[in-house]
């Protein structure tokens, strides 16, 4: 009892002398009850506060920082323009990355022994190249095909193509984020299908529904609530990946704050330009994370959760109908 | 007497080495009701499991409606049919799942529309119109729009139920319809099945419920140990078995 600064109400123990009259329940719920109070909680909080003030006191004094240089290039058109080919990068990746992937993770998951090997063999080779070996390999694929053309296999080549011309720099980089995604995808989306219950399936198949369909309408549905948590991080991962690309001299937004300081000088507050871009488009990604996944939550739960929104608004009706009302506010359900 | 609407005939079923069906007779005819009974691991869930192609047969042959189930006949030849041709012959049976399978991510409504639409090709409108039809017959017409979490278990495997009717099957298996509720909750299911009873649809129905058997069936078949041992009218085989090993069943269960 060493903390509590009020003695308990039934604490019997002690040397009082005076016969004590037997506690009944109605006794009970005439008195106050005194939360705990947790002073190592009040300690840890005014650490941290204290901390963060520094390190917020540093950001706003520090001149290294250059506040003003990071205004001027933040929304300058080419920083604009850099975020807009990051953004490209990604959504295409993405796109590419996860139809391929879904592809793979049915293959897997096929009762075809060569479909499944094949595609076991590209997740393996896939995930074991980084990502940066990869794309210099696609950046110099016309030094192992120079031409590439169409015709019978192993048989003679009716139109061809010159790599170079095909590909480019930004197919190249392309090609490159998107096998390589899709080799994550894949295993994504398996561990989504595998854990949507057998049963699904089964009564699927005894209501004779189409295959195809089986997969779409009941299978992905259920399987994305498993997917999408992962995926997000996928999606975001692969974002903040592209800036790998700069290897390839490709005006991404890594690439061009690069550029700048290079001829500039201005390193530290270029890279907060990057940094504030990258936190910005991740906050929006995960935002609309949280509402893809609400979606895909239906029938999942007896009754939703609130989201954010509609908690705040909550909130506030309440605090209005908490000012018009004179009489203080009663907790539901008493006390905890 | 009516044609006969299901024909098991010798099914044998292993799964590696168990051998769960050794030699299955069980004739169903048109507008009957045959309750299936028998200890667990009698083999009754996989017997009609076999009959909708849920499972491959390793012997013997199930036709319904005279219509081999699985397999095309092709002068002294079994050809097993494809995927696409089996899902079809599906849509002739409704099967209703001890743990209702109902799609939790569409609502109530979707799920008695889905197979209509994606299996026979129905109009939508028409679907819609058939599912309001089959959830006010099994009393959840305010439930249309509510996901199948949202209801008890009573109320799901009565939707299941509405589901298996969609497709307006030649017969409706149902594999313990019951097993999985709440004692207070079995009778309402029990009810839809008695009404559907009463309407003339062909049913094998494995169960527990003796009462329920007597009740509502046709025929009685006793399974017990991957063949039928005992089948007649309920009043024979459940008042006056003649096998040793019904009486052994019976005894216990009542």
């Amino acid at each position: 009892m060493g903390l509590t600064t009020d003695p308990a109400p039934l604490d019997t123990g002690g040397t009082d002398l005076a016969p004590r009259k037997e506690a009944d329940p109605g006794d009970l719920a005439a008195l106050r009850v005194v939360p705990t109070r947790h002073y190592g909680r009040w300690a840890a909080a005014l650490a941290v506060l204290v901390l963060t003030a520094q390190f917020a006191h540093g950001l706003v004094t520090n001149p290294v920082w250059e506040w003003e240089v990071f205004r001027a290039y933040v929304l300058s058109e080419t920083i604009v323009s850099a975020v807009g080919l990051t953004l490209q990068l990604t959504a295409y990746a993405t796109v590419l990355g996860f139809a391929l992937g879904t592809v793979l993770a049915f293959m897997r998951l096929s009762r075809n022994p060569v479909l499944q090997t094949v595609a076991w063999a590209y997740i393996w080779i896939f995930r074991s190249i980084p990502m940066i070996v990869q794309l210099v390999f696609w950046f110099n694929l016309s030094a192992l095909y120079e031409r590439l053309g169409l015709g019978i296999p192993f048989g003679p080549v009716f139109w061809s193509v010159d790599s170079n011309d095909l590909i480019g720099t930004i197919g190249a980089a392309l090609i490159g984020l998107s096998l390589h995604q899709a080799a994550y995808a894949a295993e994504i989306v398996r561990g989504g299908v595998i854990s949507v219950d057998h049963g699904q399936l089964e009564a699927a198949a005894a209501l004779g529904i189409p295959r195809l369909r089986q997969i779409r309408r009941i299978v992905l549905p259920q399987a994305m609530r498993a997917i999408l948590p992962t995926a997000g991080n996928e999606i975001i991962g692969l974002l903040k990946g592209t800036s790998v690309v700069y290897v390839m001299a490709i005006g991404e937004l890594f690439y061009q704050v690069q550029v700048i300081y290079g001829r500039n000088g201005h390193v530290i507050p270029l890279l907060m330009v990057a940094t504030a871009w990258y936190v910005f488009l991740t906050s929006v990604l995960s935002v609309a994370q949280y509402y893809v996944e609400r979606r895909f939550a239906r029938g999942a739960n007896r009754t939703p959760p609130p989201t954010p929104l509609q908690r705040a608004r909550d909130a506030l009706a309440r605090l209005r109908a908490g000012a018009a009302d004179t009489a203080p506010a009663t907790p539901r359900g008493g006390t905890a | 007497m009516s044609q006969v609407m299901v024909d098991v005939r010798g099914v044998h079923k292993s799964f590696g080495a168990l051998k769960v069906l050794r030699g299955v007779d069980l004739t169903v005819r048109a507008g009957e009701v045959t309750a299936l009974l028998g200890p667990s691991g009698s083999g009754k869930s996989t017997l009609l499991r076999v009959i909708n192609h849920l499972e491959k047969v390793n012997r013997g042959w199930i036709s319904i409606d005279g219509e081999l189930i699985g397999y095309r006949r092709s002068g002294d030849r079994l050809y097993e049919l494809r995927e696409r041709d089996i899902l079809r012959q599906r849509t002739h049976i409704g099967f209703v799942f001890q743990h209702f399978h109902l799609f939790p991510h569409l609502t109530v409504l979707d799920n008695v529309v889905e197979a209509p639409v994606a299996a026979l090709r129905r109009p939508r409108k028409e679907a819609v119109a058939t599912a309001e039809r089959l959830l006010a017959r099994v009393g959840l017409a305010d439930k249309a729009g509510a996901y199948p979490r949202q209801l008890s278990g009573g109320q799901q495997q009565r939707v299941a139920i509405a589901r298996a009717l969609a497709i307006e099957p030649k017969v409706l298996l149902f594999d313990e319809p019951t097993s999985a509720l709440d004692p207070e909750l079995v009778g309402e299911v029990l009810d839809v099945i008695k009404d559907l009873a009463r309407s003339g649809t062909t049913m094998i129905i494995v169960t527990h419920e003796i009462g329920f058997a007597r009740e509502v069936a046709d025929t009685v078949a006793f399974l017990d140990g991957g063949v039928v041992v005992e089948q007649g009218p309920p009043g024979a085989v459940l008042d006056a078995p003649r096998h040793e090993r019904t009486r052994a069943f019976l005894s216990k269960v009542l």
